[in-house]
């Protein structure tokens, strides 16, 4: 038996105070009409910080802070000077990436190696690509002089905490604007550590406003009369509410939201990768991924082999410790989640689905769950239609490719799809059919800055990365 | 015809599968393709996982265990093999804790010297044969060479196929060179080494893994070590997974021996990680995997020594081969 | 205390180790071959011969695989390296003659080309709607190796201005050196040889133009041709006509005066480019 023994990332690379403040007008704040709240380890429970939540006198100083920068610093300033700046905050954060992974993993859940490997190196290449695009706007493909739209109130989720905040901060900044960010209650560290950053990269006060707190502070940001523009990942339920609230105003606003992505599996398909590639699009970061291939549709022919690789190969992720670099799938970020997933796993097995899962030892403290596969899926079911935000599968399977890509289709979603075939024409055939924003062939959860993001329908409009992300930020 | 990714045939159609050109051919053909993109990045992440303390002491001794230690160099005389048998019986004069190499892997011409070097201590002795490293000479000259082999004490030989009869699609003169020496070795087991850097694609890798396993080999092996492109994570990866494929289909297990290149520990643990997640546990003994190396040995050597001792430890404290 | 009093009490003064200014080619500082030097600036400087030119166009032509092939990302970050190592040495070349002025145009200049090696493809290629069923994009991809005649004055500025829009894209540069100002041309070589970029990607030769141009302008393993520093138009032309023997990419000299402060556009950037254009059919 060739144990791993266990691998601990320390923890002491990264200095977690006690309680944080609001990070308004380049300084850690009080709240003045705010409150506190804890934000715990959810692979152990541990508290590990308190941190301020920002009531509305609070986000309407920060968005006062941002407006000034705006028209005093950030708004004149030229663009050679602001890709500088940028610069700074890309290379602070590879400098400093082991500090903001361990923080990530111990904050959100994920595993040390995915934060270590993936987030962090992302969220770094995302300042270094938009940094280099602040001095460059007439090239952009959006007129001679593209201006900035003023302040943007940006609200981010808990799944990808500093690389969401990379997306949202790095391009608006680039294209002239100011920030107010509201990172998710249960993964506010890294943002705070980001913060300190900002300082570090003596970025000019009010730039960027960072302001901690829940649902209710996420509104106030978005409300806010003196926002111009509005930037939203997370549920499309809430992506909603915020397109109700700024119907009639000037605020443009985009959204990224759920998704509910097929993976589809031609007879043809290199089945090893396949294998790879749906265990990834699946299990990567605990399936807490609005693109995560959640829909197996497999053809038929060769759904019984294809299977039972995807067991065999299911049968070694590793769960556990967030910190142990072995680890393969970490923990669910919050019991509410946990709640969630649960409740419609439930449902799959009530509905009449066959669910399977490999062997696990869960730990009994945190909130953890089993990757799950379910087959006997059909498109009725619950499991496949509704996004479970989880480690959890749902198996279908068809028998021509026009079948796949009705199935694949058939849902109010259109964030993400995968395609798997040896032949390059079904490939591209597929991908012009699939309504999706992002389409992965022979691979799943790639990431790039350059590489434009965003989906169709229900999962959301506007484009994070790439040329087409500075649109959103732009007066065109 | 397209290609359809089906797994291995039943066990009772795979005896056919050898019998004509044909058959062969679109059997090979018809295996799944390989992603290479997507190979080299499952190979790259097996590669980040972390081994230490216990585990990694335990893949250190294991390493050693599967070490074909191995000398074939034009220069080669008595005196080299003979130092080169002591220090397979006996890796690490401090410490008659360490374990021995799984074998010694020399020319046919130093087999002699080397059974009478390996007398009693379980070391297997392995010999290359078939006009080792390129396998360009006529089919009897490399009968010769290995009934030679066996002759002179080999229970282990390592063939090369012929690389230039695979690459012009001629794969029933493979398959039937393979048998021919399989038939010449008699009780000797055989390791068929496919010169996979030759070979170039992971398709051409997989359909080669196949063809040597249905062919009778017991091993499959990645490089004779003389060309640039030797063993690498991503080629022995196709082929654990060849070899897991294999036995779901016939119920035999097939080893697998990465050779050339494999200079550290760290490598050589990759390769255990690799082996562990892809074919499993059944195939972490030498009887079903080794290493095609040389100085190797002395790394695993100066690792396990720190391990032992907290220190790092340098050449002058492992002995020359 | 008394000036010459206080001079007196301090010692004699420290005798400065003096550099020696060579030329770079794959990666190293070697002198030229042919052993020759000439005076200026203060110095002597390596004269280079048609010998190291030769040697040059074979260091960039062996750095074109690895550097066209890195990802865009890595030579965004390797260019940036060169500005924050442009930066640190910011003394040195304002103590070489440099004003401090251009020596920041300069660093600000490789700051913006860095920003370029990701994006370019984005504004230069793209797909292209033909009436089939094809998918049909047009990338960009680099010529290959490039000689470059560095303008004379601005020497840093101008070198800068003509050397990082070449290798942004992945191509690699043999670069003949201002004639009268050449010492930033070699110091900013330290500056590229400190900077993770590859040898050979580019090389520096320091010398006269009218005995190594030619050879360069011939050179059959020699993609493109940058003008630019060419002072003599007749050169310019017999150049231009030399390098029509294997139909290089030729930038012709500036007629008029160039504002080396200007937004540089893509031009410079763009004249280096193939565009490779890929049909493939869609369909089960």
């Amino acid at each position: 038996m060739f144990d791993y023994a266990p691998a601990p990332e320390s923890r002491s690379v990264v200095t977690i105070r006690d309680s944080y403040g609001l990070f308004i007008d380049g300084e850690f704040v009080d709240p003045t009409d705010g409150g506190a709240r804890k934000t715990v380890n959810p692979a152990t429970e541990e508290v590990l910080a308190e941190v301020a939540e920002a009531g509305p006198g609070d986000v309407d100083r920060a968005v006062a802070a941002a407006r000034a920068a705006y028209q005093r610093v950030w708004g004149p300033m030229p663009g050679r000077d602001r890709a500088k700046y940028l610069f700074r905050i890309a290379r602070a954060l590879a400098e400093r990436s082991r500090e903001l992974a361990v923080l990530e993993s111990l904050d959100n859940g994920k595993p040390i190696r995915e934060s270590r490997d993936v987030d962090l190196p992302l969220a770094s290449a995302h300042f270094f690509y938009y940094a280099g695009w602040a001095d460059k706007l007439p090239y952009a493909g959006f007129g001679p002089d593209p201006r900035p739209l003023g302040v943007a109130g940006q609200v981010i989720p808990w799944n990808f905490p500093l690389l969401m905040l990379a997306w949202k901060i790095a391009p608006a900044l680039a294209a002239g604007n100011t920030v107010v960010l509201k990172p998710a209650e249960t993964t506010p560290l890294t943002a705070l550590l980001f913060a300190e950053i900002c300082q570090q990269a003596d970025l000019p006060p009010g730039v960027v406003n960072i302001v901690t707190g829940a649902g209710a502070t996420g509104q106030a940001v978005v409300g806010h009369p003196d926002v111009d523009k509005v930037a939203f990942t997370g549920s499309t339920d809430v992506g909603r509410q915020i397109a109700r609230a700024v119907a009639g105003s000037r605020k443009k606003l985009t959204l990224e939201l759920g998704g509910k992505a097929a993976n589809i599996v031609f007879d043809d398909a290199p089945i090893d990768q396949a294998v790879e590639g749906i265990v990834n699009g699946i299990f990567f970061n605990q399936g807490h991924v609005c693109c995560a291939g959640s829909r197996l549709l497999v053809q038929e022919s060769i759904a019984e082999p294809l299977l039972e690789s995807l067991k065999r190969r299911m049968a070694r992720l590793r769960v556990g410790d967030p910190l142990d670099k072995n680890t393969d799938v970490g923990a669910i970020n919050s019991a509410a989640q946990l709640d969630r997933i649960r409740t419609l796993a439930t449902a799959g097995t009530d509905e009449g689905a066959q669910a399977w899962s490999p062997p696990c030892d869960l730990p009994q403290q945190g909130f953890w769950f089993a990757p799950t596969l379910f087959t006997g899926v059909s498109q009725a079911h619950r499991i496949a239609r509704e996004e479970i935000f989880g480690p959890v599968l749902s198996v279908l399977t068809f028998r021509t490719p026009d079948e796949a890509i009705a199935k694949a289709n058939n849902t109010p979603y259109g964030l993400s799809a995968g395609i798997w075939s040896e032949k390059g024409s079904r490939i591209l055939w597929a991908a012009d059919r699939l309504r999706a924003g992002v389409v992965w062939a022979n691979t799943f959860n790639k990431f790039d800055p350059t590489s434009p993001f965003g989906g169709y329908q229900e999962s959301g409009y506007g484009r994070e990365g790439g040329r087409h992300g500075l649109e959103a930020y732009l007066d065109v | 015809m397209t290609a359809v990714s089906t797994p291995a045939p039943a066990r009772h159609d795979l005896a056919e599968v050898g019998r004509n050109a044909a058959t062969l051919r679109s059997f090979l053909h018809g295996l799944p393709g390989v992603d290479e993109v997507g190979a080299r990045q499952r190979a790259a992440t097996l590669g980040t996982r972390s081994i230490k303390t216990t585990a990694k002491a335990w893949a250190i001794d294991l390493a050693v265990r599967m070490v074909d230690l191995t000398t074939l160099e034009g220069a080669d005389t008595p005196g080299k093999v003979r130092a080169l048998c002591a220090k397979a019986r006996r890796p690490d004069p401090a410490d008659p804790g360490c374990p021995p190499v799984a074998a010694v892997c020399v020319y046919p011409s130093m087999a002699p010297t080397a059974a009478e070097a390996l007398t009693g201590s379980g070391v297997h002795l392995a010999s290359v044969a078939t006009a080792f490293p390129s396998g360009q000479a006529p089919l009897e000259v490399k009968l010769a060479d290995t009934r030679a082999a066996v002759a002179a004490g080999a229970d282990e030989i390592d063939m090369v196929i012929n690389r230039g009869a695979f690459l012009a699609g001629r794969y029933d003169q493979v398959y039937a060179e393979i048998v021919a020496v399989k038939q010449a070795c008699g009780d000797a087991h055989l390791k068929v080494i496919l010169e996979t850097g030759e070979l170039a694609t992971y398709d051409n890798v997989r359909r080669a893994s196949w063809l040597a396993m249905l062919a009778g080999g017991d091993f499959i092996k990645t490089s004779t070590g003389k060309v640039p492109v030797a063993a690498t994570l991503p080629v022995t990866l196709i082929m654990l997974e060849a070899v897991r494929d294999f036995h779901a289909a016939t119920g035999r297990r097939i080893g697998v021996k990465p050779a050339g290149g494999i200079r550290t520990t760290k490598d050589a643990i990759k390769y255990l990680v690799l082996v562990n997640e892809t074919a499993g546990d059944d195939w972490l003994t030498p009887d079903l995997f080794r290493f095609g190396a040389s100085t190797l040995l002395n790394d695993l050597l100066m690792q396990r020594s720190k391990l032992h001792t907290g220190v790092y430890s340098g050449p002058d404290y492992v002995t020359l081969d | 205390m008394s000036d010459s009093a206080a001079v007196a009490a301090a010692g004699p003064a420290r005798v400065a180790v003096r550099k020696t200014y060579k030329l770079f080619i794959g990666g190293k500082f070697p002198r030229s071959e042919s052993g020759r030097t000439y005076q200026v600036q203060d110095s002597n400087v390596a004269l280079a011969s048609r010998k190291d030119l030769r040697d040059a166009v074979v260091a960039a032509r062996a750095a074109v695989k690895g550097w066209s092939g890195a990802t865009a990302y890595n030579r965004g970050q390797i260019l940036y390296r060169v500005a924050e190592m442009l930066e640190g040495r910011r003394e040195q070349f304002v103590a070489l003659g440099e004003p401090a002025g251009e020596v920041d145009a300069a660093i600000d200049r490789w700051v913006w080309y860095a920003g370029w090696s990701d994006k370019l493809p984005q504004v230069y290629g793209g797909v292209n709607p033909v009436a089939g069923p094809y998918f049909n994009l047009s990338t960009p991809e680099p010529t290959g190796v490039v000689g470059v005649v560095a303008p004379a004055e601005p020497s840093l500025l101008g070198l800068v201005s003509v050397v990082a829009p070449v290798i942004v894209s992945g191509n690699t540069a043999v670069v003949l050196a201002s004639p009268t100002r050449p010492l930033a041309a070699v110091t900013l070589a330290e500056v590229l040889a400190t900077s993770d970029l590859p040898g050979g990607v580019v090389n520096v030769l320091t010398g006269t133009i009218t005995e190594t141009a030619p050879w360069l302008a011939s050179h059959l393993d020699v993609d493109a041709l940058d003008l630019t520093g060419v002072p003599d138009p007749q050169l310019a032309v017999e150049l231009e006509q030399a390098a029509a023997g294997n139909l290089k990419r030729v930038l012709r000299p500036a007629v008029t005066p160039v504002d080396w402060s200007a937004d540089p556009g893509t031009r410079r950037m763009t004249t280096f480019l193939e565009t490779k254009t890929v049909w493939h059919p869609k369909g089960t």
